[in-house]
């Protein structure tokens, strides 16, 4: 379909989104990453049950979490769409990309690379 | 096993707000069977403080271990060699485990991070209810296994009060009525002229009431 999204996302590939634990998406924002999306089957149509519905617990718990701490649950969002609606996948990239756009760069991101001498490219303009 | 549910995290970073360094200490027995203090808890709740720490400007230690057992010396011995690292635990083992690291590290302040609630056992997951007080004086055999201590809201020894309606308690609807649930039991068992013989009142003095209890088994002593 050669479609195209944006190309800040990376990909972490697991066979289900039942896999994704809470501390998958702690340590991707401990890290410094600005969000995180996961994309999971549509509910219902999980291959293992309930595996989608394990997810969306889990993005709901952390969500929790990191408005709790400051730094805002709104970084996390869970999405269902199935492996067949590459348009759907694109338009969720771009729908997330500008959310945390809007939101700016994480707080732990900035704190980060403050604390290392470098302040982020958004700081310094 | 000891039921516990993690405290809010926001008491938490209260508590450890003014430190430089901490240690979250997960304990591998009765708490992580109820998912509220093991190693997977103390990871989730060291990234959260360090999280909270990064983005208030603070360059602070946040690491995180679980021992076997927080309720017995060898295991918390395992942290005499790197206690002086940190400037305080939050232990997330029942309040036990916070008392006995208390009192090894007498110098270290330990924070509780869970509250300890009931003894109890797993109805599904995620799904814990309380079944046992530890009064100290087991009445199963006679209330045909289910305890009018800890299942009955008013611990009646002898059972039903009149606030028992369709097998519920006047607490809740949620709640089953103890001495309701005994009666079935008994009715199962074919034992309800137990009925015809009431409980003696409860001597207490096994419980609570006797103040804090110690047991020695002086066959398994050295």
């Amino acid at each position: 379909m050669r479609l195209n999204y944006p190309t800040n996302i990376k990909i972490v590939k697991l066979p289900c989104s039942g896999r994704v634990d809470i501390l998958h998406l702690m340590k991707a924002m401990e890290e410094g990453a600005d969000g995180v999306f996961v994309a999971g089957c549509l509910e219902g149509d999980c291959h293992y049950q309930a595996g989608n519905l394990r997810a969306k617990k889990r993005v709901a718990y952390v969500k929790e979490i990191l408005d709790k701490i400051g730094v805002g649950g709104e970084r996390v969002a869970m999405y269902n769409l199935s492996a067949g609606q590459g348009p759907r996948f694109a338009e969720i990239a771009r729908e997330m990309t500008e959310k945390i756009k809007a939101l700016g760069p994480s707080p732990i991101r900035i704190a980060k690379r403050k604390a290392a001498g470098r302040p982020t490219t958004e700081e310094a303009a | 096993m000891i039921i516990a549910k993690p405290k809010p995290i926001e008491e938490i970073i209260e508590l450890v707000k003014d430190l430089k360094s901490v240690l979250v200490a997960g304990c591998d027995g009765c708490v992580t069977v109820c998912e509220a203090g093991g190693m997977k808890e103390a990871q989730v709740l060291a990234s959260a403080l360090r999280m909270y720490f990064r983005q208030q400007g603070k360059d602070a230690r946040v690491d995180e271990t679980s021992l076997t057992r927080q309720c017995d010396r060898p295991y918390i011995a395992q942290l005499d060699d790197q206690i002086e690292k940190y400037d305080a635990v939050v232990s997330l083992a029942c309040g036990a485990g916070v008392q006995f690291l208390a009192e090894r590290f007498s110098k270290k302040p330990i924070f509780p991070g869970v509250n300890t609630c009931f003894i109890g056992v797993t109805e599904q997951k995620g799904e814990w209810t309380e079944r046992c007080q530890a009064c100290g004086d087991c009445i199963l055999a006679t209330t045909g296994g289910i305890c009018p201590i800890a299942r009955c809201s008013k611990r009646m020894a002898n059972g039903p009060c009149g606030g028992s309606s369709s097998g519920k308690c006047e607490i809740s609807k949620e709640t089953a009525c103890g001495w309701h649930l005994i009666y079935e039991r008994l009715k199962e068992l074919g034992q309800l002229d137990r009925f015809e013989r009431p409980n003696d009142p409860k001597n207490w003095a096994t419980s609570r009431d006797g103040g804090p209890r110690k047991i020695i088994k002086e066959v398994s002593q050295v």
